[in-house]
């Protein structure tokens, strides 16, 4: 051991490993503790989950059941829904930040907010963030830029109304939309959201990289961990992307610049450029780390290794590389060269390729495994699933001439909920279900958990796969009122059968909301290693103390070594040392090991 | 409990550390942030060349040259500044940060008299208020009858690019104020001198970005 490292442990055992007691504000509001972070940016985004699904649920009363009033709703304002009844005004207002809420406030936070934050430093090994201050600001960062957004409704003109993609010129001028100030809090919110994105990729790169635990090779990390590594790059590159485009358009708005104002000469376009170079980046911001944490809860529920840890690996690297050369897959109909079409086109399909192989090792991971059919593992599998579903329909919609069909009818909507829904959403409930005893020192209600899995997987898939149908049909998504078009009148039943499931699918997450609040306080008692699981973070009590780790831990083998028959149960501990007769000591696995000592 | 403290304890055997590898990584950011203002103003410029002027029609270039000098200048005292900290000297320290302070405040103060010198001949960067009728022509007589050069996309590229460029630079000065006040305090030495490498890393990277635009915005 060298003397620095002497050090660091002399210091770990001073300071770190043992709970101080700290005033309140420091210790739940003004706190440096990545955990306590985490765990403000859950309740933080599990209440935007919360307002985003109550905007869906109202945007479904006005397709099923069109210009009725809303039952129970008669206190709505009347630049709303005067009586109950949805205004057309106020219907835009309710896509455009049901999506703008659900992708920036709710599941972005909550993957790379919470689980960046939570798992990191825990699964590494490190006592903190590299940055703990940096960590804390990019917290109380987003607390206003999501007020601002919430303040848009009460303002006048109410929140914006042009759509989470907010294309110009439609937002470029609040004549088109007769929303003014409402679509600048938008721009102003997500502008202030960037720093705080900005703040959490800085210091997850570089705690990644400079504070891993001895022995911690790059291939020895958890799969979650390589998942927000690779997510917090996109990040860090796509983020102040959408920041300039983002002010640019709103000096469009307030000082009447011309970016993207056709009438002066601007480019309408350059914004869907702009943007979707942003965007497709941020769709796998929004589903890498969804990957990580299933491909976690997978190995370890199926007692299996994962398969094809290098392969995965590769396959996130692969997909986050080419999510930045696919962005004119969004624009086939906006025009442009045919061939340029044709490349993007290519480039997507190639997307296929590193999803189907991390698919085909998730199901090669459960092949022959002692399947634990646990809540988290239901909705890992279900994850796999339904991206299945959502990676297909994808395709669908890369082929050019098949979206020049299918562009911006609800075959997208369905498409996008197969994927975020379907696909990170139930990733997110595997991961709360399943790190919920290391954020709170108790387990989640098992029976309850289960019920709320399977009337949110059936409901679910109700609501959405119908949704392909009606795309196909031709009802166009952001659509108001569906019955003003005759050949849309046949699918009114469809449309009122999705939006009663609707309704029951928010209904149910109640059951979670319940489960959750209720497990905080009466949950069974969850000990250091629940799941017997092999990662770092299951080495320390539940919750961690400040500072995490007793010491600084050494890591000896990779993550998924589960049934292993060198080991003495069906799971083998990273930070275990190895039977002295069998394996090198410590001393030879401090120097950071080849990977195949941990076979 | 000093968690900031544990927390920046580094990889063991990292050769770099974690405020350096910060800066880095924050800076490529910044990279991305600039090219999506670069990218937009080379596809608004090739969709609409008749927005934009020759160069030196409107721009003052030899000011601005000159301001550029000025930048180049005050990356060199940076330098001297890390130089001297580097061997113990607080002194040359603390005269060579005034120096770089001194040197871009100049840098913002001059591109404050060009916008003001531009606005007055009708370059701004509102569509709607755009009358850009090149330099000088505004005291010529019938000033009001002169053509106008270049079109609302000119201005508005133009602010946007600079305008970004120069609250950088005035960011980097506040930031610069704050490290000649703790070099005052005697806070850096030649075993820490972490705070002004990654000072100096900001400025240079905001110098190059500076030169970047410069050659596109006047000289192209």
């Amino acid at each position: 051991m060298s003397t620095s490292e002497a050090a660091v442990q002399a210091h770990l055992h001073e300071h770190g490993g043992h709970d101080h007691e700290e005033p309140f504000l420091r210790k739940y509001i003004f706190c440096t503790d990545h955990k306590m972070i985490a765990r403000q940016f859950l309740f933080m985004s599990l209440f935007f989950l919360l307002v985003g699904g109550l905007l869906a649920a109202m945007m479904r009363w006005q397709l099923g059941f069109p210009s009725q009033p809303m039952p129970g709703a008669g206190g709505f304002p009347d630049t709303m829904a005067p009586g109950g009844i949805v205004l057309p005004e106020f219907y835009n207002s309710l896509v455009t930040m049901h999506g703008t809420i659900m992708i920036f406030f709710a599941i972005m936070p909550l993957l790379v907010g919470l689980f960046g934050n939570l798992l990191i430093p825990l699964q590494i090994g490190a006592p903190d963030m590299a940055f703990p201050r940096l960590n804390m600001a990019s917290f109380w960062i987003a607390v206003p830029a999501g007020l601002l957004m919430l303040s848009s409704f009460f303002v006048e003109g109410g929140a914006a109304g042009a759509g989470w993609t907010s294309y110009a010129p439609l937002s470029a001028s609040g004549e088109w939309t007769g929303v003014y100030l409402g679509q600048q809090l938008w721009l102003v919110s997500l502008i202030v959201l960037g720093f705080s994105s900005l703040a959490g990729a800085v210091n997850y790169i570089t705690t990644i990289i400079s504070m891993r635990a001895p022995g911690m090779t790059w291939f020895r990390l958890p799969l979650s961990t390589w998942a927000l590594f690779i997510t917090a790059i996109l990040v860090l590159l796509a983020i102040p992307i959408l920041t300039g485009a983002l002010i640019m358009l709103l000096f469009d708005q307030t000082i009447g610049t011309g970016f993207f104002r056709p009438e002066v000469g601007g480019e309408p376009i350059l914004w869907q450029h702009l943007f979707w170079f942003f965007g497709h980046p941020e769709v796998y911001i929004l589903i890498l780390p969804a990957m990580g944490i299933t491909s976690d809860v997978l190995a370890n529920r199926a007692r299996k290794p994962i398969f094809g840890y290098h392969a995965m690996v590769l396959a996130i690297i692969a997909i986050a590389f080419l999510g930045w050369i696919v962005w004119g897959h969004h624009m086939f109909q906006s025009g442009m060269n045919p061939l340029l079409g044709t490349s993007f086109m290519i480039s997507t399909m190639a997307i296929a390729v590193p999803s189907a192989i991390k698919t085909f090792n998730w199901l090669g991971t459960l092949w022959h495994g002692d399947i634990h059919l646990d809540v988290p593992m239901l909705h890992a599998l279900s994850f796999v699933s339904m991206f299945i579903i959502g990676g297909l329909s994808g395709i669908f919609m890369a082929n050019t001439p098949v979206d020049m069909y299918i562009h911006d009818t609800y075959f997208i909507v369905a498409h996008i909920h197969y994927v975020l829904f379907g696909g990170s959403l139930f990733a997110i409930f595997a991961g709360i279900t399943f790190w919920f005893p290391k954020m709170f020192g108790r387990m989640m209600h098992e029976g309850v958990g289960k019920v709320h899995f399977v009337l949110t997987f059936i409901l679910y898939n109700i609501v959405f796969f119908p949704m392909h149908n009606l795309g196909l049909r031709g009802m166009m998504r952001r659509l108001y009122d569906p019955t003003q078009y005759e050949y849309l009148q046949p699918l009114q039943p469809m449309n009122e059968f999705i939006s009663i499931a609707a309704f029951g699918l928010v209904t149910v997450q109640f059951l979670f909301a319940g489960n959750f609040v209720w497990s905080l306080f009466r949950g069974r008692t969850a000990g250091p290693n629940p799941w017997k699981s092999n990662t770092l973070e299951w080495s320390v009590p539940s919750p961690p103390p400040h500072g995490n780790f007793d010491g600084m831990p050494v890591v000896y083998r990779g993550p998924y070594e589960y049934s292993h028959p060198d080991a003495a149960e069906d799971y083998w501990p990273q930070n275990q040392p190895p039977p002295p007769e069998v394996g090198p000591g410590p001393e030879v696995a401090l120097s950071p090991a080849p990977e195949g000592v941990g076979p | 409990m000093s968690t900031a403290a544990a927390g920046r304890l580094p990889m063991p055997g990292m050769k770099v550390y974690n405020l350096k590898l910060g800066m880095w990584i924050f800076l490529l950011s910044e990279v991305m942030f600039f090219t999506g203002l670069i990218g937009s103003y080379i596809i608004l410029r090739f969709a609409h060349p008749e927005h934009f002027a020759a160069p030196g029609v409107v721009l003052n270039v030899p000011l601005t040259a000159f301001n550029t000098f000025v930048l180049i200048c005050s990356s060199v005292t940076m330098v001297k500044a890390f130089a001297a900290v580097e061997q113990g000297d607080q002194k040359g320290l603390q005269r060579w940060l005034l120096a770089t302070i001194a040197l871009g405040t100049f840098f913002v103060g001059v591109q404050a008299v060009e916008y003001s010198v531009l606005s007055s001949e009708g370059f701004v960067p509102m569509a709607e208020l755009y009358h850009a009728v090149g330099r000088g022509a505004v005291h010529a007589e019938g000033a009001a009858e002169a053509a106008v050069v270049g079109g609302p996309l000119y201005g508005a590229t133009f602010y946007a690019m600079t305008g970004f460029h120069g609250a950088h630079v005035s960011i980097g000065v506040l930031c610069l104020l704050y490290v000649y006040w703790r070099a005052r305090k005697g806070k850096y030495s030649a075993a820490s001198l972490g705070g002004v490498e990654i000072m100096g890393l900001y400025w240079h990277f905001v110098d190059l970005v500076w030169i970047l635009l410069f050659t596109i915005v006047y000289l192209i």
